[in-house]
Parts: C-alpha cells; structure tokens; sequence
C-alpha cells in the first residue's frame, strides 16, 4: 500500500530520472561523487550541479508560478539580461566599483528594474487581457534591446570583488550562488504556501470563472505572479553577470526560458495551470543541470545537449498525452466517446456533469 | 396524418456511468411537420439528439428510417442518412464568409482551384431557397446572431437532409428575427422536411409546431398534437409531480412575517435584454423561493441582486446602504452570496481539494496575505464537512472525485464560511439524489430560522412551495408576481408560470 | 410564403456593405502594415533626401530571402492557432548537413533537396506529436527546436565553409540592371508566397487552415479533415524552414551551428507586424511579407540613421505592442 502511494507520487519518476542520471555518471566515472575542500570551500562535480543550476532554478521558480496561474513568461531571459546590464553598468559606472554599497545599489536597482518589468507583463496579461504568451513575447524582444541599450551594446566587464562573490564566492563551504537560490526558493515556497497566495493562483488557473464567483481578485494575483516572475529573472541575471562579471546583452539568459519551462513541466506542473509543485521545479532543474554536466562529465560535446532535451521532451509529453494514456489504460469504455458529444450539445454541460457526478 | 413517420425511434436507452440519461424514449418525426421536444434541463433532450445523430450510440431501443432499422455509429453516417442539425452553438466559422460557412467542405473546383464564383452562386441559391438575401462574400462575424443561425440552416438544407434538427435556434433571437426564422421553418416543412424545433419558450411551440414530445427526467411524458393540449397542462407535464418520501419532514410553517427587517432591497432593478426592471425585497430569516421555467431570467435575477452582473437601471441597497452596479466583492463582504447554477463551471474548483474548496470564499475575502492558519482551516472544513455531512469526510480529498450532491455541500460550505446574511442558492438541488436534495431543504429551513435570508432557486415547484416563505416567480425574463406562501396550491404558481404572454402581464 | 418574404426579409439582409468596404475592413491590419511601410519610406525620404532608390527597393527583398519564406510556413502555423519554434534552429542543421555533404562531393542537384527534406522531417516530427498526440504546439515545437538545433551540433560542432557553385548561384548571381537587381533566391521566395497565397485562398485545404484557427471544434463538425491539415501545416513550416536554410547558406556561404538563433522569433514578429493574428483564423501570406518589409526596412533605417543596432529590436517591439493592442481592440469590437 505504501509502496503504490510512493509509486503514484507525482514525484515519483522525475526523481527516479534524477537517481538515474546520477548514477550513470557515478558508474561510469566514481570521482562523479567526490568532494574536495579547497581554500574553505567545496568542489566537485555535485557542487557544479548546485551552483550552475541556481540561474535556471530562480527563473523555473517565477515561471512555476506564472504558468499555474495558466500563463506563461516568454521575457524571463531578456530580463535576466536587463538586470544584468543594469547592475553592471551602475557598478561600472560609478566611482568606487569594489566598495560594498555600490554593489548593494546595483543589485537592487537592477532588481527594481525588473520588478518594473514583470509589472509590466502583469499588467498586460491582467489589465488589457493579452494572451500571455504574446504579452510576454514583447518584452523578449524588446528586452534584449533595452538591454543592449544600457549597455551601449558594448559587453560591460568590471571589475568589483564583492559582486563577483554572488556567482565564485563561498560560504559556510556552499556556493553562494546556491546559498541564493536555495534561500530564494524556500522563502518562496514558504511565502506562496503559508499565505493563500498558492491557493489563489491554484483557483485561478483551474477554474477561472468559479474563482471569480467566489471572489477571488484574479487580476491582482496575476499581477503578483508576474511582477514576481520578473524579479526572479532579475536575481537570476545578477547571478549570471557576476558569473563572467560582465553584461552580455546578447546572450545572457538565451534560451533560458525554454529551459524554465522544462523544468516545470519535468517537475509534474501542467502547462494548462492548477496544481503546481515547487519541489516538483527543483527536481525537474537538477535534472536538467545534472544532463548536461553528465554530458561533459561524459566527454559527449556539451553543445549536443539539445537532442538529449528534445528527447526529454518527447518522452514526458507522450507520458502526458490523453491518446497515449487512453491507449495504455482502460480502453473498454465506450464512453469515451462523450467527449465529442459533450462538446455539441446545449444541455450538455449539465447532463455532462450528471455523467461526470452521479 | 396517415403518413408514416420518417424517422421513428423506440425504446431509446442511454446510460452514462452512474446515471440513466434517457430511458426507453419513443420519438416519432413525420415529414413535412414541426414538432417539438420539451422538457426542463435534464430532461434527456440533449441525449435523445445525440443517440438520433449518432453521437451516442444508444445502450437499448431501435431507430427506423422510412420503416427500416438503421444505426448510426458517428454523427458522419447520421448525417449521409438525411438527418441534418444545427446546434445552439453554432458550428459555424465567424472568421470565414457567409458563402464558405455554406460551402466549405463542397465547394466547386475548376482547374484545381475553388472556383469562388461558381461557390458564391451556389451559397447565394441555398440562401434564396429559404428567401434570405445577404452578400454571401462578407464574413459571418459581422451578422448578427440571428443571420448567423439561418446561414447555418442554409448550411444543413444544402444537403437536402429528410430531418432537420434545430436545438435551441430563438435563444438568442428578438421576436422579428424569431418571426424570420419561422418563416424559414414553414418553408422547409412544406418542401417536407421533417422538423424537430427545441425551444424553452412556450408561446414559440404553439405557434410554430404541429407535434409535440414531452420529457422529464430521462423519460418520455408523452407525445401530443400542439393544438389539443393547453400550455398550462404543458407545464404540468413538464415540471411533474414528483413523489418524494417525505414523511417526517415538516413542512415549512409560513408565518408571514412583516415584522422582520429588510434586508436587501431591489427597484427598478434591471439590465436591458436581460432581466426587466423590478422591485423585490429580502426580508431577514425567510426563505424566497424563485420559480419560473428556464430562461425566463432567474438566474439573470439572482446574478443581479448578488452583484455578479453589473445592472443598467434601478437601485440596489443591503440594509438601506446602496451597492454599485457589479460590486460583487462589496456584496459578498455586506453578507450577499451567490451560489451559482453550473456547479461545474462556476463552483468546485476541481482540481483542488475539498478543503482549499471550502475555504476559497473566505480566504478571497481575507486576501492572499492573512491566510487562514492550517489548524483553523481543518478545524474549519472538519467542522462543515460534518454539519452537512459531506461523504467522503476526507479534507484533502480532489473535489472533483465528489458526487453532485456533495460537491454542493462543499459549495454550501464555502458560501457559509464566510458567514452569509443573504445566501442565494441557484438550482443547488439540480442533479444530486434524493436524500441530498432532502437534506439541502432542511439546512435551508434552519439557515433560515437563524435569521438569515435564503434566495431559493429550482425548477421543481413542489419543492419550492415546502421550503418558501414567498415565492417569486419568472416568466419570460420578468418577475411577474411574489406570492406569499400560506396556503398556496402548486396550481396557482402554475397558473402564473404558464400564463400566456398575450394576456395581461400586471400582477 | 414567399410572396410576403422580400417585406418580411427585410430585416435579414443584414449589413449590406458594398464589396470594396467590406474587403477593406478584411484586409484592415493588412492595409496598416502596408501604410507602415509606405510611411516609413515617406519619413526616410523627407529626412534623409535621396533615401526611396531603385536600390534601396531592390535590397529591401536581397536582404532577407529566408525570412520571407520563413514567414510564409509561419503565417500557415498561425493561421490555425499553433506555433512553429523549431524553424530558426533547422535553419542551422539543414546549412550544416549540406555542408557536410557538399564537403563529401556530392552535387547540388543531390544536396539541396536533401537540405530542404531535413526541414521537412523536423515539421513531421512536430506535426505528428501536434495532431497525433494533442501535445501544444508550443511544447512539441520546443522539442522541434532543441531536436535541430542538437542535430546540427551532432553534424558539426563548428562553422564550415561552403563553396558550391550551384547554392551560390542563389543569392550570388544579381538579376537585373543599374540599380534594379534581384536574385534567384528572391525570385524563389516571392514564388513561394504567390504559391502560398493561392494555396490559402484557393484550396480546400487553404480554407481548412482558416477554419481550424476560426474554430477547430466547428471544423471538426462540418466534417474537415483536421487532424491531417494540423498535421501537414507542420510539415510545410518544416519544409519552409529547410529551404530557408538553403538560402542562409548560400547567403553566408557556409554552415554553422549556431545559424538562424532567435530567427523563429524575427519570423513570429513579421507574421505578426503583417496583421496575423496569433489566436488564428484571421490574416494574409501578403500581409507577412509586409511584415519582414518592414523589419528589413527598420534594418536598413537604423543602419542610415547610424544609430545603434539595439534599436531595431526596442522598435519591433513598440511596433509588436502597436499591433497586439490594435488586434485586440478590433476584436473586442467585434464581439461587442
């Protein structure tokens, strides 16, 4: 009994992908799992996991929640880029690049920036009732150009010890990038599910019209997600310019959003909305992550990592898919078939729902 | 009419999991005559459609074609088979032309290409054929409603089909596009189609209709020529009397009582082409009972008292101060609550549990950030899965996996939660068992005896007459009288339901 | 009955717009693309003088062959609600397998159509997990894209030239006199949104396109073949995204992995500009030409006004917004 429970846990297979990658590497190379301490801190293969893994980690978390609320935020990368060339351009701009305040002024200006950003996707989606992935595909293109404005489209380097810490620095023998990451995720998490924000959303993105009914202010909650989605993006863009310390306008965050998108959908949220899992994104970066660090561990070109994702796909959206599970499972029910039919007739939410209750 | 009938089915069964949508249904279509399928919402209109166009395949009973027994495995092989529909909602391309939106799928071709003129010609013939003169090359989005369904009758007469099936066509028509329509169906009945006409208005039956079939609860009531039965006798027999063991439940003692405080107040209240303006009160601790056939603007009347529509005209106060037009959150924190009538659509949430189900109410009305704390929220849905006795009483159970009857019990406890002074319940009995439904009644009645208002709405006037102080009731989108409930006869509520509009409508 | 109709029927002549009003009121976001475009040429002329040349004109179209066809595959996908995100990324595989396969001596009559098939295959891929398995289109074209962009990568890890005489002949031969030129390659992409235009216009097919965006339930119902148009559009899209790699090879001359990044979202943007509309059922071939004009036209402006490049991007996206709102505009007017 307890063992089906276990099987049927959402979780179940994402995190058996995970033991599964993991255990690849450590056959094919044992050193996969070792860990050295160097100068206080720690190395190896598992702690580049943790700290690669913290950008996309930030960005699939605002995404988790934009899409349960049925959305999607296509600008996440070319925001992560702005708040990169916001920072760096302060940091690179003012008098004093390595002193403690500067670097404290530009991150949280490049996080107001991108709190303004998100703002405005919110707004689009929730005020002026734009499809999100078209609202949000505006500021994936505008965004990069907005950035490269910032920058003058030069590729900002700096030099300030403090903000190169946030990507190289350790503490208490972890990554600060992690450090970051995890804090921003629990804080989240606990945010989200201790207020009744996660509740709302999950509303919103099931049903719509009954929340509304029940009056529930979706307009507000969707703002939050987005603006939220945003600043998220924005911190993982300061992770990502202290990474190389510098702002590359072009190619910060490309693709991220993709990957974000993964991410969840590894981690078992639907891309229809609802029910989301933040533990669920978590499993589904590392996934991620540890596939392409195995794939250089491996000594397979890291550039080939796309067609091992694109397999990845396949595989969970056939697990996914109505038709498949229909042919897998009960396949004797000939009232399949009302689906067509419930779709037709003028009675038939009611007499569907009958079906459906009874 | 000695003829025989086109299409003749008998003893149609339909079984969904759990439920006997259509039970041993005979239907009889004769060629060249309009008849009519009448019946409340659930009825089994909707399935017996299906089951004769091949969209069900029916579980028991025989369909015969011109005397020969037939079967339709898809809507595909119905429709090679003469028998044409056209759905309340349209299966028509908005973004497409008039002209496509008839064509498409047959469309001449020349060369290779679709020869636009010759598809134009034939779309304008079809459209001739029922005297309809519309520019075939313009899209259909820009017709109104009511064009739109004669394009799609034009669409389904192109193929010459022996039936022709319109569900629901007049529900969004004004009288002169009715009128239009009619013409249209007059038309076809003499070229001898035979017509099945589904409407929820009455006076439409007897004017456009030679036959008529009544259902009720998935059963045939019977079938009658239209001119031999009177609409008041058609009500009955639509609504039915239904024989509910009911023995120990006391009957509601109707104490006309003035002296209760009003607490919500209508006048004028209305909204243009939806509910005509009226005046209505909602005294503290009775039960008003709103009665009336569908679509005659019940549901329209609740949604506006309760603030979920915006009204055009008039003046709504809670307790003497006024609501704005919409304020549906404002009413919901004054105490006014509305519990909608498609459970599905606008009430559970199914994917979420019965717990975050009962407490979506409040905790909207708290806001996201003072969110209940986990101990209250399980004391909280423990306690209303209890009081009403929600099966199974696990929690965190998905309310989706709940039968109807209880997933209105969740529903009632997310209304109560947030402690409502003015409960509106639309049809919360509809579809759910009979103990359920016994229960619903009985927590109204002692809701009510706690002091709070109840706005009651069902289509079963027996029920209606047991649990209400007062009943309002609906007819043709206009709150034609209020009726206080001491010795009133379930006749005289349907006499004022069923009273024809051509008389006089004041009360 | 009918002798009383013309009286009766009055009322249900319905909006009788004369025939040229009601095809301006079809082509409206059509027509603001072109007053765009027209005004942007206007604007440049006043501002720089001697901007409208024959040549300016003639390198409008040079510039950006292969994104008029993809734009023309795109415009099929959005026509019918969907999303194509692979094309950018098939753009890279198709120039490096002809690339690899020019390298290893085969003939361009051989390698070419082995490009464009390549293109081909993504979109089946794409079209099956769409119409087969109900997968959105978003998510299955996703996979499309990494699936490419990693075949690419399996194919070459680098750049590689190509030197053939036949994909050079292309874009490297200029057709034409003085100022006035054009190229093979022109000539082949302006054939494909002709082919295009008649292939949504006068075919069942085309029309089946328009349908399934209007209303895929309603299509359905009036008995088209759905699945197998959703399907096909897919393969057209892949198939216009192989010959658009053909052409960005010839045009660089060379195969790399890293070819046509982001280009699905130049495509999308010009579709877009053109007045398509991305919920589908509503736009024109046309139109998304005049979209990637008026993307090649803001190139070009921003390069005379020696303003920085970023700029085009902040000014497609200002234009993207333009249009989104006015769409949506226009249709909550139509449904009010």
């Amino acid at each position: 009994m307890n063992a089906s429970r276990i099987v049927h846990h959402r979780l179940f297979w994402p995190v058996v992908a995970l033991v599964a990658l993991i255990l690849i590497n450590t056959i094919s190379r044992p050193t996969f799992l070792s860990i050295t301490v160097k100068e206080g801190g720690l190395y190896g293969s598992l702690i580049d996991i943790l700290r690669n893994s913290s950008q996309l980690m930030l960005v699939a978390l605002g995404m988790t929640l934009v899409i349960a609320t049925r959305g999607i935020d296509l600008s996440v990368g070319a925001v992560l880029a702005v708040a990169g060339a916001v920072s760096l351009t302060f940091i690179g701009g003012s008098s004093h690049p390595g002193d403690l305040g500067t670097v404290t002024i530009a991150v949280l200006l490049g996080l107001a920036v991108t709190l303004v950003l998100g703002a405005w996707n919110g707004f689009l989606v929730s005020v002026i009732k734009i499809q999100p992935i078209i609202a949000t595909l505006l500021l994936m293109f505008a965004g990069r150009g907005i950035a490269m404005l910032i920058t003058k489209g030069q590729i900002t380097t700096i030099n300030s010890p403090p903000y190169a810490q946030f990507a190289s620095g350790h503490l208490l023998g972890l990554p600060v990038a992690f450090l970051v990451a995890l804090a921003v995720t629990v804080l989240v998490a606990v945010v989200v599910r201790r207020s009744a924000l996660g509740m709302l959303m999950e509303a919103v993105g099931v049903n719509p019209e009954a929340s509304r009914l029940a009056g529930v202010q979706a307009r507000g909650i969707i703002w939050i997600v987005y603006a939220l989605s945003g600043l998220l993006a924005g911190m993982s863009g300061i992770l990502y310019s202290s990474n190389i310390m510098a702002a590359d306008a072009n190619n910060a965050g490309l693709n991220i959003e993709l990957d974000a998108i993964l991410a969840v959908v590894i981690g078992g949220t639907s891309l229809a909305g609802g029910r989301f899992s933040i533990a669920g994104t978590v499993v589904g970066v590392l996934i991620i992550q540890t596939l392409t660090t195995s794939i250089t561990f491996l000594g397979i070109p890291p550039a080939i990592t796309p067609v091992f994702k694109a397999i990845v796909v396949i595989a969970i959206c056939l697990t996914q898919s109505q038709r498949v599970r229909a042919a897998i499972g009960s396949r004797h029910r000939r009232t399949r078939q009302t689906p067509t039919a419930g779709g037709l007739g003028t009675e038939s939410p009611i007499e569907a729902e009958k079906a459906a209750t009874a | 009419m000695s003829v025989a009938p086109v299409l003749e089915a008998t003893g149609l069964t339909v079984r969904y999991p759990g439920q006997l949508a259509l039970d041993g249904v005979d239907l009889r279509l004769f060629p060249g005559e309009v008849h009519s399928l009448i019946g409340e919402n659930g009825a089994g209109k909707s399935t017996l459609i299906k089951a004769l166009t091949g969209a069900v395949i029916p579980d028991a009973g025989t369909l015969r074609l011109d005397g020969a027994e037939v079967s339709f495995g898809s809507p595909g092989a119905a429709a090679a088979a003469g028998i044409a529909v056209v759905y309340q909602e349209l299966d028509l391309l908005p973004n497409l032309s008039v002209a496509e939106n008839i064509m498409l799928g047959r469309e001449p071709h020349r060369f290779g290409s679709i020869d636009w003129r010759r598809t134009r010609e034939e779309a304008v013939a079809a459209l001739a054929a029922l005297d309809i003169f519309i520019d075939p090359a313009s899209p259909l989005q820009q017709h109104p409603a009511a064009v739109q369904q004669l394009v799609a009758i034009a669409r389904a007469v192109r193929t010459q089909p022996r039936v022709l099936i319109l569900d629901e066509p007049t529900s969004s028509l004004d009288q002169s596009e009715v009128t239009e329509l009619f013409r249209v169906i007059r038309t076809l009945k003499e070229a001898g189609v035979a017509i099945v006409f589904i409407t929820h208005f009455l006076e439409q039956v007897y004017e456009v209709s030679d036959r008529l079939t009544v259902l009720r609860g998935g059963r045939l009531v019977g079938e009658y020529l239209t001119r031999e039965i009177l609409q008041a006798e058609l009500v009955g027999k639509m609504l039915g009397r239904h024989v509910e063991s009911l023995d120990e439940f006391e009957l509601r003692q109707s104490e006309p009582d003035d002296r209760q405080p009003v607490f919500l107040e209508a006048r004028g209240l209305g909204r243009d082409g939806v509910v005509a303006p009226f005046d209505l009160r909602v005294r503290e601790g009775e039960v008003l009972g709103l009665a009336g056939l569908l679509g005659s603007g019940r549901t329209e009347l609740a949604r506006l008292i309760s603030g979920v529509d915006r009204h055009g005209s008039g003046r709504l106060t809670v307790e003497g101060a006024e609501l704005r037009p919409g304020a549906m959150r404002a009413a919901i924190a004054r105490g006014v609550v509305y519990s909608a009538e498609d459970r599905r659509y606008g009430g559970i949430i199914e994917d979420l549990s019965i717990e975050d189900n009962i407490l979506l109410a409040l905790q909207a009305q708290r806001g996201w950030m003072r969110r209940a704390s986990a101990a209250r929220r399980r004391e909280l849905a423990q306690s209303w899965i209890e009081a009403l006795g929600i099966v199974p009483a696990d929690p965190q159970l998905r309310a989706g996996a709940l039968s109807g009857g209880n997933q209105q019990k969740v529903l009632l406890a997310r209304w109560l939660a947030v402690a409502p002074r003015l409960l509106i319940l639309d049809e919360p009995t509809r579809g759910i068992d009979i103990g359920a439904k016994v229960e619903l009644q009985r927590l109204m009645l002692s809701l009510a005896q706690e002091g709070m208002a109840v706005v009651f709405i069902s289509g079963e006037l027996e029920e209606l007459l047991r649990v209400s102080d007062r009943i309002g009731v609906m007819r043709e989108r206009r709150l034609v009288g209020v009726l206080e409930n001491d010795a009133l006869s379930y006749e005289d509520v349907l006499a004022l339901i069923a009273r024809s509009s051509r008389g006089d409508d004041d009360e | 009955m009918s002798a009383e109709s013309p009286v009766q029927s009055a009322g249900f002549r319905g909006i009788q717009t004369g025939p040229v009003l009601r095809r301006v009121n079809a082509w409206l976001p059509v027509i603001a693309t072109v007053a765009i475009l027209l005004l942007m040429l206007l604007a440049g002329q006043l501002y720089f003088g001697d901007f409208v040349t024959p040549r300016l004109v003639s390198s409008l179209f040079d510039n950006n062959p292969y994104l008029i066809v993809l734009a023309v595959g795109m415009t099929f996908v959005i026509l019918t609600g969907g999303i194509d995100l692979s094309v950018g990324s098939v753009i890279a595989f198709s120039g490096l397998l002809g690339a690899q396969l020019f390298a290893a001596g085969l003939p361009a009559v051989v390698v070419l159509p082995l490009m464009v098939l390549s293109g081909t295959l993504i979109g089946a891929v794409i079209g099956i997990m769409v119409a087969v398995f109900d997968i959105q289109p978003f998510i299955a074209s996703l996979a499309g894209m990494f699936l490419a962009r990693g075949l690419a990568y399996v194919t070459s890890l680098k750049s590689l030239p190509i030197k053939n005489d036949g994909l050079n002949w292309l874009l490297g031969t200029s057709w034409g006199g003085g100022q006035w030129y054009t190229t093979p390659g022109v000539v082949l992409a302006l054939l494909l949104v002709a082919l295009a235009f008649w292939v949504l216009h006068y075919t069942r097919f085309g029309r089946t396109v328009y349908a399934i965006g209007g209303n895929e339930q309603s299509a359905r119902l009036m008995g088209l073949p759905v699945g197998r148009t959703k399907f096909l559009i897919y393969v057209i899209s892949g198939t216009g995204a192989g010959i658009a790699g053909v052409l960005f090879a010839s045009y660089t001359q060379s195969g790399n992995p890293l070819a046509g990044l982001g280009m699905e979202l130049q495509a999308i943007a010009a579709v877009v500009i053109g007045g398509t509309i991305l919920s589908g059922g509503s736009g024109y071939v046309l139109g998304s030409l005049a979209g990637v004009l008026v993307y090649g036209l803001i190139q070009i402006a921003i390069t005379y006004m020696s303003v920085d490049s970023w700029w085009t991007y902040i000014v497609i996206g200002v234009l993207l917004l333009v249009f989104v709102v006015f769409q949506r505009a226009l249709s909550a007017r139509r449904r009010g």
